[in-house]
C-alpha cells in the first residue's frame, strides 16, 4: 500500500492536538457538576455552542396568563405515496410492454410516456429515480450503516427484471428523463457509427465513477449533475437550467442524447437486454427487406443486412483472436495502473480529504488571514487534525484500490468496444440491435407487413 | 463460423444462461438489501448542535429560497428586550426599525407580550435560512433559533445539495418518525 501524504504529515503536525477546543473539552468533563461555573467558563470565552448548559436567560414568568406557542413541526410527505410510487411503477412498465409488445402501438406509448413525464416527473419532481437508485444500491452494499429505503429498491430492481424479460421498455416511457428527450426528438441526425461508439464509452465511465464515489461514501454524482430534476421542479440553480436545457436543445437534433451517450442505469439496461428473453422486432412477422424502415429508428439502432456472408480466413480470425486476448488484458492493466496513478486527484471530491488537505495547507495559528467555513468548522468541532487525517488515509486507500478497479474496468470497455468493432456477424434481415433499442415503436409504423388476422 | 446449424441453439443456450445469471444477481441483490431495509423511509435534517451558521444553507438548495427555515423553539427562549436574533450588535436603539434588524428579509416578527417580555416569531414566507438570527441568538442568547429543514417543502432529493456543502458535517439521514433535531431540548418537549 502507497503511504499518503497525510501519513506523512501526521508526525509533523502534533502540536495540533493542542488545539485550545480540547483543552475546554477535557475542563468541560472533569467540572460536569458544577453548571455555574460552566455556564461563567462558556461566556467569558465566547464559546457558542452551548449544547448541554442551562438557559443564560431564566424562562419567562408571565403575569398576563400568555402562553408560549408550540414549535411547528409539519410532517413529511406521507409515506404511503412510497409505496404507491412502486406501484404506478410497475403499472406503467406492464402497459407500455402491453402496448409494445402485443398493440405495436407508437401512440400509445407516446401517451404513457406523457403520463410519466408528468407524474415521475413533475409530480413527485424527479426523486427518487432508477437512474440516481443506482448509488443508493451502492451505498448499502458498501456502507451496512446506510438503511436503505425499500422503494429505492423497488425502484433499481423492477426495471431490471422488465428489461431481462422483454427488452428496455422502461426507457420506452416510463422513465422521465427518458419521456422528457423523446418528446423534443424533433429532427434526429444521423450518427457516424464511429462517433456513436466512442460517445457511447462515456456512460461506461459515468457509471464507474458513479459507483466509485458512491461506494466511499463521497457523493451522488448522477444526482448531482443531472439535467432535467431542474427542470422538473421548475427550480434550479442556473447551472442545472443550463445543463438541462442544453441536452433538450440538443435533443433535437442528436435524439435522447442524455440515454445514449451519459445515462449509467442505461448502461445496465443495454447489457441486460442482450440477453433479454424476448426483444420487439421491427416486423411482426418476417421481413421483406423493403428497406422503408432503415432511416425510421432516431437513435441508430437498427442494423441492416449484410449483403455477402462473407466467411473469414481461419488463420486472419485466429490472429484476430489472439491479438485482442493480448490487448484487452493490456488495456486492462494500464487502465487500473492509471487510475491508481489518479486516486488522489479523484478522492479530493470528497469533502474528508479536501478538509484534510486544507488543514495540511493552512496554518492555524495565523491570526492574520480570514479561514475557510471548513476550516472554522474543524476548529470549533473539537476534532484533532489527526483524526481527519486519520479518515483521509482511509479514504485514500479506499480510493486506491478504487482507482484500479475504475481503470480496469475502462480498460475492459474499450477493449470490448474494439473487439466489438472487428467480429463479424452475419443478417439477412433489418433488426433492432438488442442493446441500443429504447423499444419506442417508432419503427412498428414503418413496416408494410401486416399480421393476417 | 462454421457450424451453422447448431450456432443458434448455442447463441440460445448462452442467452439463457447469462438471462438466468444475471436473474439471479439481481434477485439476490434485491433480496440481501430488502433484508436490511429500513421499514420507514429517511428525510434530511440537519443537526443543530453541530451547525456553524456558515450561511450555505440559504445557497445550496435546490429550491429558492431554501427548505431550510429558522425555527423558533418558544419554550428555549428568555423573551428577552435586546433579543441577539433580532437586532444588530450595532443597533442604536431597540425599536422594530429596519435599521436595527439583523435578519435580511426582515422575516422575525417582535411582538410586546408584557413587560419586559417581547416574543419573536418566524414568518417562513420570508426566511431565506441564511442563520444570521441563529448566530446572533446562539452566541448573546438560549439558542433559542435553530436552522431546520422543513419538511413540508423539501422535496427529499436523494442526495441533499447542503449537506454536501455543509463544512460542518451538519446534515443526515433521519427517520420519518421523528424529523426534526432541536439542539438543547428532546423533540417529543417542544411539541
Amino acid at each position: 500500500m502507497k503511504l499518503h501524504k497525510f501519513q506523512i504529515a501526521k508526525y509533523n503536525f502534533q502540536f495540533l492536538l493542542k488545539l485550545p477546543a480540547i483543552k475546554i473539552q477535557t475542563l468541560l468533563a472533569t467540572m460536569n457538576s458544577n453548571k455555574i461555573k460552566i455556564i461563567v467558563l462558556f461566556i467569558l470565552l465566547g464559546i457558542q455552542t452551548v449544547a448541554i448548559s442551562g438557559p443564560r436567560f431564566p424562562m419567562p414568568e408571565f403575569e398576563s396568563g400568555h402562553t408560549q406557542p408550540p414549535t411547528l413541526q409539519p410532517e413529511p410527505r406521507s409515506d404511503f405515496f412510497e409505496i404507491f410510487d412502486a406501484f404506478v411503477l410497475i403499472a406503467a412498465l406492464t402497459v407500455i410492454t402491453w402496448l409494445i409488445h402485443k398493440k405495436r402501438s407508437r401512440r400509445g406509448v407516446f401517451w404513457v410516456s406523457i403520463f410519466s413525464l408528468l407524474y415521475f416527473g413533475f409530480i413527485r419532481e424527479g426523486c427518487i429515480c432508477s437512474i440516481g437508485a443506482i448509488q443508493n444500491i451502492t451505498l448499502a452494499l458498501f456502507n451496512p450503516s446506510y438503511q436503505i429505503p425499500a422503494t429505492v429498491i423497488a425502484f433499481f430492481v423492477i426495471p431490471l427484471i422488465y428489461t431481462l424479460f422483454y427488452g428496455r421498455t422502461f426507457c420506452a416511457g416510463v422513465c422521465p428523463l427518458g419521456a422528457i428527450q423523446d418528446i423534443f426528438a424533433l429532427q434526429p441526425v444521423d450518427l457516424k457509427t464511429w462517433v456513436q461508439k466512442i460517445l457511447g464509452l462515456i456512460p461506461f465511465i459515468y457509471l464507474g465513477l458513479a459507483i466509485l464515489y458512491a461506494a466511499t461514501s463521497t457523493d451522488f454524482i448522477i444526482c448531482r449533475y443531472d439535467p432535467f430534476v431542474g427542470i422538473f421542479r421548475l427550480d434550479a440553480t442556473f447551472f442545472m437550467f443550463s445543463i438541462g436545457a442544453l441536452f433538450i436543445i440538443t435533443s433535437v437534433f442528436i435524439a435522447r442524447p442524455y440515454c445514449r451517450f451519459f445515462c449509467p442505469y442505461g448502461v445496465l439496461l443495454n447489457l441486460i437486454s442482450r440477453v433479454s428473453k424476448k426483444h420487439v422486432e421491427i416486423t411482426p412477422t418476417h421481413c421483406i427487406n423493403c428497406r422503408l424502415c432503415e432511416n425510421s429508428c432516431p437513435f441508430g439502432a437498427i442494423e441492416k443486412p449484410v449483403p455477402v456472408k462473407e466467411i473469414g480466413n481461419k488463420n486472419t480470425a485466429l490472429r484476430k483472436f489472439m491479438t485482442l486476448s493480448f490487448i484487452i488484458p493490456l488495456l486492462i492493466f494500464i487502465g487500473g495502473w492509471t487510475g491508481s496513478q489518479f486516486h488522489e486527484n479523484l478522492a479530493m471530491v470528497n469533502a474528508d480529504v479536501r478538509l484534510a488537505n486544507e488543514i495540511l495547507t493552512t496554518d492555524l495559528q495565523d491570526k492574520t488571514i480570514e479561514f475557510s467555513e471548513e476550516i472554522k468548522a474543524f476548529k470549533s468541532s473539537g476534532k484533532t487534525a489527526d483524526e481527519i487525517y486519520a479518515k483521509a488515509n482511509e479514504i485514500l486507500d479506499d480510493f486506491y484500490i478504487g482507482g484500479w478497479i475504475l481503470g480496469g474496468f475502462i480498460g475492459l470497455v474499450f477493449g470490448i468496444t474494439l473487439a466489438s468493432v472487428s467480429i463479424f456477424r452475419y443478417r439477412e434481415d433489418y433488426k433492432t440491435n438488442k442493446g441500443e433499442c429504447f423499444s419506442c415503436a417508432r419503427c412498428f409504423d414503418y413496416c408494410p407487413v401486416k399480421v393476417e388476422s | 463460423m462454421d457450424e451453422n446449424v447448431k450456432r443458434i441453439d448455442r447463441r440460445d443456450f448462452i442467452n439463457s444462461a447469462l438471462r438466468i445469471s444475471v436473474g439471479i444477481a439481481v434477485g439476490s441483490i434485491g433480496g440481501v438489501l430488502l433484508a436490511r431495509t429500513s421499514k420507514d423511509d429517511m428525510v434530511w435534517q440537519l443537526d443543530p448542535a453541530k451547525c456553524v451558521q456558515c450561511g450555505r444553507c440559504a445557497t445550496s438548495c435546490v429550491l429558492t429560497p431554501s427548505a431550510v427555515k429558522c425555527v423558533h423553539v418558544y419554550n428555549m427562549c428568555g423573551y428577552c428586550d435586546l433579543c441577539g436574533g433580532y437586532f444588530r450588535p450595532e443597533a442604536k436603539n431597540l425599536t422594530t426599525a429596519a435599521e436595527n434588524q439583523l435578519c435580511p428579509t426582515a422575516a422575525i416578527e417582535r411582538k410586546y407580550i408584557e413587560d419586559p417580555f417581547f416574543e419573536y416569531h418566524i414568518n417562513e414566507d420570508l426566511c431565506i435560512g441564511c442563520g444570521k438570527c441563529v448566530e446572533g441568538c446562539g452566541s448573546f442568547g438560549n439558542g433559542s433559533m435553530q436552522l431546520q429543514v422543513r419538511h413540508d417543502l423539501c422535496v427529499n432529493c436523494n442526495q441533499c445539495a447542503i449537506a454536501r456543502d455543509c463544512p460542518a458535517d451538519a446534515f443526515s439521514r433521519v427517520s420519518r418518525e421523528s424529523p426534526y433535531i432541536f439542539k438543547g431540548f428532546s423533540t417529543d418537549e417542544t411539541t
